[in-house]
């Protein structure tokens, strides 16, 4: 049923469709309304027998969907920026106890300076926590990502927490037609959680033991491999989807217009509408330039970017956030994943707590690089000139 | 080597480890003084002494009195210390006697 | 199945395996949600587990928030029936670093037994000073020294603060009788909703007290009311343990060493006398002389 909602709305609806048992959140914004939504709909008594607890902290919320899930409970929480690093310990704990959490992260930067707005900064800050990570571009994408991340998480060959990530304000407060899913297809998708394994007095398990060196590496590589087993698995969801959906997001990536470009350029989130946008111009006026969605973040599709830029010279990635001393975070990745390829990799960093990206800039941005009017490596863009004094 | 998801244990696999040993005492139950009123066996933090059956009183009762579990008993002497009727005294063990 | 079993690291004398047996033979099978600590180290290694109940340990400061998981999750799925849930967490877990979730869980009401062992001192990491650490106490975060004489502010009063946020049964107890613990694990769970046990127990290493000595220090710590036995239900004060010929507390300080700097420190009879204030005071608020 196509309806015209705001983004937090066609999270909340498609979360409700997926029957969790615990949801439990605290607010935060640019991610507030999406569990304010949840919690009219379990006002209104429309999430069966699931429990809605509101936690003291993100720090408590994913804490208590880590005591949920051990008990086999499918468990659902959202969050952004702060209440993310807030949550960041728990959130490494239950990835290593193998917690099928699903999240979704309403993208925002972190402080200091305090900002609401969006950027990719504090789902980064996540990156080497054994979470999944994949990221939207529109509303219609995050809703129809729900049921998936769920059957992808509480598969018995991945069991991992899973992220969600859409742009803060930018997709979560905008307006979209968002083709609602109904519960019977969702239904028939994704089967109730199925524990492999969970805390019962019938059979008393003890979760959470600590690990001496004799066995501590062997675990952490046991979430290390089933993080790259989960690259086929997500895969495979993802084609299930535009089986049963009729909605074909592709794969780990989306690549358009590579095979034969010069130049491909590459985005992630709400950025990627206007950057592919960009790029069907730049072909038209001739341009040899190829476009890259990247999709999954974690695990890093790294064998199906290699071979999409496998023809280019160069390769600019639109940054959202940063590594301080470093490269920025999908650059690095980029870099590592066609490090036997001699490509010139350009990273210009924009949008930085919401900074506006517009149309002129990622042209810009571009055609620099095509010109060679860029030097390789990170840059900011849309950056204004500053001197930092003392006071 | 087998590992388990997220490190899940079974229950109750301490039992395999022996912690008989650390201790240089070791309690000796003064069986005609024991009164089997089981004071012993719920301060034991080692959860090793049990209360058992040694035939009947004169008054036809059954008689228990209190036993340790050498394996476990790390000698700490709480029992014989909360024991009200003399029937635990702690002994040295051989290997530490001068 | 035994809920709790030997061969766990716990050192020779510990009060916590006395104080976790007691009150599991009280509540019978239940879930356990266990913070980072002593406990936890002594009892959930992997592949050596001493649990025979349903156990997960997280972290350090959430055991209060991931019992209230477990406890909405058996709710959502319909198996509240198979036991209860049960915290375990030391005093800094409880006082210091968890208070934020087991404020939480408190104050959403959730139907969840907390036990705080209180062995006065994050002991598993050597001794140092915790919310609960009583004045006087050399710790290694709180040395006696040629100016200060340990730590110098009171315990953190856990009691008031948990029927602050309206717990339905409060109480405190003492390793050094366990059979008032299980009496009070199987009372406490007559109630529904949030409740609070805060169990003294010995740290043998942490305290410097002789293992034989373990529980004569810990009844010590009653009989000198320093640590009051009370028990509160729906927020009315319904039971406490009386004692007779109340000791001075010196009694209960000379027998442990991390007290034994206040017989000599310029500071010290100033301690003493704030310690037998405390105690006096106890005395009075909860009627304890007999
Ligand atoms: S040994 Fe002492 S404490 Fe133990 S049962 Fe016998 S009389 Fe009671
Ligand atoms: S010496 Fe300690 S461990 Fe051994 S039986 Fe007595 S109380 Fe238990």
């Amino acid at each position: 049923m196509m309806k015209v909602v705001r983004g937090f709305y066609a999270v909340a609806y498609s979360v409700k469709l997926c029957r969790p048992d615990v949801i439990c959140a605290y607010p935060i914004t640019p991610q507030s309304e999406i569990v304010e939504n949840i919690a009219q709909m379990y006002a209104n008594g429309e999430l069966g027998n699931c429990e809605y607890i509101t936690a003291e902290s993100e720090f408590g919320a994913a804490s208590i969907l880590v005591g949920a899930s051990a008990t086999g409970a499918r468990t659902y929480t959202a969050t952004c920026s702060q209440g993310l690093i807030l949550m960041s310990e728990v959130l490494w704990n239950a990835a290593g106890m193998r917690l099928p959490i699903v999240l979704t992260i309403a993208n925002r930067s972190l402080s200091a300076p305090l900002s609401i707005w969006n950027d990719h900064q504090d789902s980064m800050a996540m990156r080497d926590a054994g979470i999944i990570q994949m990221y939207v571009e529109n509303n219609q994408e995050v809703h129809d990502m729900m049921p998936q991340a769920f059957k992808i998480a509480e598969n018995h060959k991945v069991m991992l927490p899973m992220m969600v990530c859409m742009d803060g304000y930018k997709l979560t407060h905008a307006y979209e037609p968002v083709d609602l899913l109904n519960q019977e297809m969702v239904d028939e998708f994704l089967p109730p959680y199925d524990p492999p394994v969970k805390m019962t007095t019938k059979d008393p398990y003890t979760f959470g033991s600590y690990a001496t060196p004799a066995s501590y590496m062997e675990f952490r590589a046991a979430v290390y491999n089933a993080m790259e087993r989960s690259k086929k698995i997500i895969e495979d969801v993802y084609k299930e989807w535009a089986e049963v959906s009729g909605r074909n997001w592709g794969g780990h990536i989306v690549a358009e217009n590579c095979e034969d470009a010069d130049v491909c350029v590459m985005a992630m989130g709400s950025l990627v509408g206007l950057v592919r946008e960009v790029v069907k111009e730049l072909r038209g006026e001739g341009k040899k330039v190829g476009f890259i969605k990247i999709r999954t973040f974690r695990p890093f599709p790294a064998e199906e970017i290699a071979k999409a830029v496998d023809n280019c010279q160069k390769i600019i990635v639109f940054e959202r956030s940063l590594s301080m001393g470093s490269d920025a975070p999908v650059t690095l990745d980029v870099k590592s994943a066609i490090h036997k390829k001699a490509i010139d990799v350009y990273s210009p960093v924009v949008g930085l707590g919401g900074r506006d990206v517009p149309h002129k800039l990622v042209k810009s941005t571009i055609e620099e690089v095509i010109e060679n009017k860029a030097k390789p490596g990170t840059y900011f863009k849309g950056l204004k000139d500053y001197e930092e004094v003392i006071v | 080597m087998k590992i388990t998801l997220g490190a899940v244990s079974r229950p109750l696999e301490s039992l395999k480890i022996k912690t008989g040993d650390w201790g240089t005492e070791y309690p000796v139950i003064i069986e005609e003084n024991c009164k089997g009123c089981g004071d012993c066996v719920v301060y034991c933090p080692d959860l090793c002494i049990e209360l058992v059956e040694v035939g009947k009183d004169e008054k036809g009762k059954v008689r228990k009195v209190a036993k340790v579990n050498y394996d476990y008993c790390k000698g700490c002497g709480t029992c014989s210390v909360v024991c009200k009727h003399e029937a635990i005294k702690m002994e040295i063990k051989e290997l530490y006697r001068g | 199945m035994k809920l709790f079993g030997s061969g766990h690291g716990a050192c020779p004398g510990c009060g916590l395996p006395i104080a976790v047996k007691s009150v599991l033979e009280g509540t019978g099978p239940c879930f356990v949600a266990n913070a980072t600590g002593c406990l936890e180290i002594i009892s959930s290694q992997y592949g050596k587990s001493a649990w025979g109940v349903p156990y997960i340990h997280s972290v350090f400061e959430n055991s209060a928030a991931v019992a209230a998981g477990i406890e909405a999750a058996l709710k959502a799925l319909g198996r509240k029936d198979e036991g209860p849930v049960v915290v375990f967490a030391g005093d800094g877990a409880t006082a210091d670093i968890g208070i934020g979730c087991l404020s939480g869980m408190f104050d959403r009401g959730h139907d969840i037994l907390y036990v705080c062992l209180d062995n006065e001192a994050y002991q598993n990491t050597g001794n140092q000073q915790s919310g609960l650490t009583p004045p006087g106490s050399n710790t290694t975060t709180t040395p006696s020294g040629k100016v200060l004489p340990g730590k110098i502010k009171p315990k953190k009063d856990m009691v008031s603060i948990a029927l602050a946020h309206k717990a339905v049964y409060v109480a405190t107890a003492s390793v050094a009788y366990p059979r008032d613990i299980t009496r009070k694990a199987k009372r406490a769970l007559e109630f529904e909703g949030p409740k609070y046990l805060q169990i003294h127990s010995v740290c043998v290493t942490g305290w410097g007290v002789d293992g034989k000595q373990a529980i004569p220090v810990a009844k010590l710590a009653v009989e000198t009311a320093l640590y009051p036995l009370v028990e509160y239900e729906n927020g009315q004060l319904v039971r406490v343990k009386k004692i007779k010929d109340r000791k001075p507390v010196e009694e209960y300080l000379k027998l442990q060493r991390r007290f034994r700097h206040l017989f000599k420190h310029p500071k010290g009879k100033e301690v003493i006398a704030e310690l037998q204030k405390i105690a006096d005071e106890n005395a009075k608020k909860y009627g304890l002389d007999a």
